[in-house]
């Protein structure tokens, strides 16, 4: 099962006693290894032989059964899975170890909207000397092109999350609506079950800062723009505006449930039909099946809503890498283990147990897509998901400090949720927030 | 570090005498006080040192760690944000602390007059939130706040009412005030009772022969008498509204759009720290915001001693 991956992202906070021991921890000051170790395919098999032990911070579910599969395979090896916390908890741990330089895993599960923070940081091994170069075309386009940043590979992609409309069939129906194929289309199919139906929603949302990137993505825009440590921000090009304007007609209009998403309030929306559509990553049907039992039987998946009628335009939502810290300990045990949980024998197990896959092989394998989910009444979810992983826009990056820009998100653009603040103001003042950042970090913004 | 030595001796015996045994006396005083001293020094002054140290440097994702000298300091005198979480905890000082203070004070009023039935019950049922970590008690008040699923949701639902969104905007520092009225009410409650079971009985029996009413024993007798309690409860509650902190944190996941993270001074410097790994600034942020509480809990300290001195 794959796990909601930005759920838990704004979630609730340690505390002040953590805080400053991090900071304490954050100073003791850091030192980098070399930069691109050359290490053969042979060091990399004599790593296996010789075994050891791994130490694996992810909270990807699926990795559990390749850890055990590897172990059997490889008996010399020691694999240790540690569940650091979900995204930004994770990060943030990763962050401290890193600087503290002591404690930090051998392989780390990162998100693709937060490698090119760590990549930047020289916290990463590149890849290319392992041979990662050989594994073009191995891999889809979108999750292969996530895990680079400045043309060099830090991470191998573990699964992906092309954007595909999860929706209520028992609601549509009971409602008269049709699935729709346009924003507008979608706009229409809000207005009318809110009017049927006041208790109930077209989808929820609070601001989510994933979920705008993925949307703004998709619509064509390309608001970062990254040249090593130079960097554009524009949350007002022509993606960022065709969002705001639509987006904004649903909050104006109420038509958006103000409920968080990974709450249990959002689980019992989708369980009870009152939260009748999600635009989300093609890692959701786990989700959906294991978190929402209640409505069995009554989801369905359809193609994102498009913005000119008969476009197959998508976007990656979430979906993460495994990559390896330069402070790991045994580089080549780690490669060897990263490249069978991602690729091959690894990868079929995880698409088995659940995860959306980023290998070719097996998004286009049969099996995968005829596979029929009773939870879905039966459709072949996987075909329409895999036609998403074909559609992703090209051409979009994440800023290098894309984790922290993230967290300021509901400062700034979550504004248009509870006042009068406009999404295009919210996304210019979050602009603002995000170059003060970039500028006071070294970078040149703008 | 009074101890070491005590004026009264240093007086005593001939002045050409007293510089050796002075000094074996002292060694002797640090040796007994030593283990604490090390141990205050690692937990309390490294801890404070070591940020001090960090607010003077900044470290950059680009161009690594430099020293910077006062630049964040001058930044934070300088920056919005900080001070419109200043202006928000000071405003929920100048609203929250008299109310809290005053309930808890006519409970101790109360329970003291002896005129209430079960009075242990009050005492212990008043005191009870204090007793419920604020985690906690900040979820289950999250709950009830809830427009969509909680108490208040439920009400507007059942009842056709339309109540305000507690966690709104517009409602939202109210409603956090008024969790921490319900957690600290019986603590400051207890402080009051305590100090007004000290009062001599006499002086009430006395008054009574005077032929005072219960208001004016209060106003003359045990008013006057807790001032020290109330004081300590005044600076105490200051401090706290200042570092206020675990409950905008755990509410922020119920309101993520009125809870930003420059909420509090605390949140603040946490969210710098975590988010943004800018541990220098955020350093210096915990400084300023250390020496605000500190002139802000000393000016009251001063203004209330005076007062006490002049009765």
């Amino acid at each position: 099962m794959t796990i909601n991956r930005r759920g838990f992202l704004r979630g609730t906070a340690a505390f002040g006693t953590a805080a400053a021991a991090s900071a304490f921890l954050a100073a003791c000051g850091s030192d980098d290894k070399s930069d691109s170790p050359s290490v053969s395919a042979n060091d990399v098999d004599a790593a296996l032989a010789a075994g050891g032990t791994l130490t694996v911070w992810a909270w990807e579910g699926t990795l559990k059964q390749v850890v055990t599969a590897f172990q059997a395979k490889y008996p010399k090896v020691t694999v240790n899975l540690v569940n650091a916390g979900t995204g930004d908890k994770q990060y943030t741990a990763l962050q401290n170890a890193i600087s503290a330089g002591s404690g930090v895993p051998d392989l780390a599960q990162i998100e693709y909207y937060a490698l090119p923070q760590f990549a930047l940081g020289k916290s990463l091994v590149d890849l290319s000397g392992f041979g990662a170069g050989s594994l073009d075309g191995t891999f889809t386009p979108g999750p292969w092109a996530s895990v680079k940043s400045g043309g060099v590979t830090y991470g191998l992609p573990m699964d992906s999350g092309p954007m595909a409309l999860f929706y209520n069939k028992d609601v549509f129906d009971k409602h008269g609506i049709t699935v729709p194929t346009t924003w507008d289309e979608y706009v229409a199919a809000a207005k009318k079950l809110h009017a049927a139906d006041p208790k109930a929603y077209i989808t929820n949302d609070t601001g989510d800062a994933g979920f705008t990137t993925s949307m703004i993505w998709q619509a064509g825009g390309k608001p970062f723009q990254v040249d090593g440590t130079n960097v554009k921000i524009n949350l007002a090009d022509d993606g960022s505006t065709k969002f705001a304007g639509l987006w904004q007609q649903l909050i104006t209009d109420k038509l958006i449930a103000p409920i968080s998403s990974w709450s249990d309030a959002w689980y019992k929306g989708l369980g009870d039909g009152s939260i009748a559509t999600l635009v989300i990553g093609a890692w959701m049907p786990a989700n959906l099946e294991s978190g929402v039992a209640a409505a069995n039987g009554k989801w369905r998946v359809a193609p994102m809503p498009q913005w000119t009628a008969g476009g197959t335009a998508t976007a990656e939502n979430g979906g993460s890498s495994l990559a390896i810290p330069k402070l790991g300990k045994n580089n080549a045990l780690a490669y060897a283990f990263m490249k069978y949980a991602t690729t091959g024998e690894g990868a079929q197990l995880r698409t088995d147990n659940g995860a959306f896959p980023a290998t070719t092989e097996q998004v286009n394998a049969d099996a995968f897509k005829n596979k029929e989910f009773p939870y879905f009444g039966g459709q072949k979810v996987n075909e329409v998901l895999a036609q998403a992983a074909a559609g992703v826009v090209p051409g979009w990056s994440y800023l290098p400090f894309q984790v922290y820009a993230n967290s300021v998100f509901n400062d700034t653009v979550g504004k248009a949720y509870v006042s009068s603040t406009t999404l295009t103001d919210g996304l210019k003042s979050w602009q603002d927030a995000a170059t003060k950042y970039g500028k006071d970090q070294g970078f040149t913004v703008n | 570090m009074a101890v070491l030595a005590p004026p009264a001796m240093r007086r005593s015996g001939p002045p050409g005498r007293s510089r050796a045994p002075r000094r074996r006396r002292s060694w002797t005083g640090w040796a007994f006080i030593g283990p604490f001293m090390a141990v205050f020094a690692f937990v309390f002054l490294a801890p404070i040192a070591y940020a001090v140290y960090l607010s003077f440097f900044r470290t950059k994702l680009i161009g690594g760690t430099s020293f910077v000298g006062a630049q964040n300091y001058r930044d934070v005198l300088t920056d919005p944000q900080f001070w419109s979480s200043f202006g928000r905890v000071a405003l929920f000082l100048c609203v929250q602390v008299p109310i809290m203070l005053f309930l808890a004070l006519l409970v101790a009023l109360a329970i003291d007059s002896g005129r209430l039935y079960g009075k242990s019950f009050f005492r212990v049922a008043v005191f009870m939130p204090y007793a419920v970590p604020a985690v906690v008690a900040t979820l289950m008040w999250g709950f009830m706040y809830g427009p969509q699923f909680g108490l208040v949701g439920s009400l507007n639902e059942k009842f056709g009412w339309s109540l305000p969104n507690p966690l709104g905007p517009d409602w939202l520092l109210a409603s956090i005030g008024n969790i921490v009225t319900w957690e600290f009410v019986g603590y400051n409650m207890l402080i009051f009772y305590s100090a007004l079971q000290v009062i001599p009985r006499t002086l009430y029996e006395a008054a009574d022969l005077d032929g005072a009413g219960q208001l004016r024993i209060i106003r003359s007798i045990k008013l006057p008498g807790i001032r020290g309690a109330l004081l300590i409860a005044t600076i105490f509650s200051i401090i706290g509204s200042f570092q206020l902190f675990s409950e905008p944190a755990i509410l922020k996941s119920l309101a993520p759009n009125v809870i930003t993270t420059y909420y509090t001074p605390n949140f603040y410097a946490y969210s710098l720290s975590f988010a943004g790994q800018q541990f220098n600034y955020s350093a210096a942020v915990a400084i300023v915001m250390a020496l605000l509480t500190a002139v802000v809990a000393y000016a009251v300290q001063l203004r209330g001693m005076r007062k006490e001195r002049q009765s």
